[in-house]
């Protein structure tokens, strides 16, 4: 019962401010918006028993990736630069690509999953301690994409310093 | 009772709107913050089944998403800020260096 009051009430917090974030006109006002569909999905993920990724979700995605799109926002006033047409010139194709698309998803969904039987599948032993089990699974039969991930990081800030340093004299000539 | 469909309807729904962000805004910013949403649709599946199927790859999937996501926000940005000091503009149909 409060599961389900819960989901709902997480799941319409997610899709309004995911439909705020595509129309508001101020790009602040997106990020903001974001911040919330992410808090939100944080919640569907605590309901979901993935505690450890909640705290993820919040940390990196609220605490690191929305507050650097603010950071870029404010710092070079680009919601100035959102004056002027809000969409794009083919913005009525898209909307008819989204529906089509959407609509292809859900009947995927509605159909596809009685014949996908999850029940049918073996269930290993319930999940103990959540971060735990993540943990083992992260350092032991994931540790060769963990270790990728942290050289994609490590790549991630070099280009990110490499793109926004001011471009010098030796680099004009 | 929520059942594994609910999840799946409403990440569908989540990455739908995802798309229409990425293909109908101008701004690039609203972009990026669009393909944000699309990861998270994507976390919402991954974690939903490893719910289901008791199996916790589902959400070691999701951590590596989200490293990407934070790789791909960061040099995004980095992209917008080079292209906003040469070009002065973040507006996507505005950006056609490329176009002959």
């Amino acid at each position: 019962m409060w599961e389900a009051l819960l989901f709902y009430l997480l799941a319409a917090v997610t899709v309004i401010f995911a439909i705020m974030v595509v129309t508001a006109r101020n790009p602040v006002h997106s990020a903001l918006f974001l911040g919330g569909t992410l808090i939100a999905v944080a919640g569907l993920f605590l309901l979901l028993g993935a505690e450890f990724l909640t705290a993820v979700q919040i940390m990196v995605y609220v605490g690191g990736i929305m507050v650097l799109f603010l950071f870029v926002v404010m710092l070079y006033s680009l919601e100035r630069w959102g004056q002027g047409a809000l969409l794009s010139p083919n913005w009525k194709t898209a909307i008819v690509l989204g529906v089509v698309l959407l609509a292809e998803l859900l009947l995927f969904t509605w159909k596809g999953l009685s014949t996908f039987s999850v029940s049918g599948m073996p269930v290993p032993q319930e999940i103990q301690g959540n971060t735990e089990s993540l943990g083992w699974a992260l350092y032991q039969q994931y540790l060769l994409p963990f270790e990728v991930a942290s050289v994609l990081l490590l790549v991630a800030i070099l280009g990110a310093v490499l793109f926004t340093r001011k471009p010098t004299a030796k680099d004009k000539r | 009772m929520i059942t594994l469909q609910h999840y799946l309807i409403l990440s569908t729904i989540l990455f739908s709107i995802g798309v229409v962000g990425v293909l109908t805004r101008r701004n690039v910013l609203v972009v990026f913050m669009s393909i944000e949403l699309i990861m998270n649709a994507v976390n919402i599946n991954l974690v939903a089944f490893s719910h289901q199927l008791h199996d916790v790859a589902g959400q070691a999937f999701a951590v590596f998403v989200i490293t990407v996501a934070a790789a791909e926000a960061a040099i995004g940005l980095g992209i917008v800020i080079a292209l906003f000091r040469n070009r002065e503009t973040v507006h996507v149909d505005e950006i056609d260096l490329l176009k002959g």
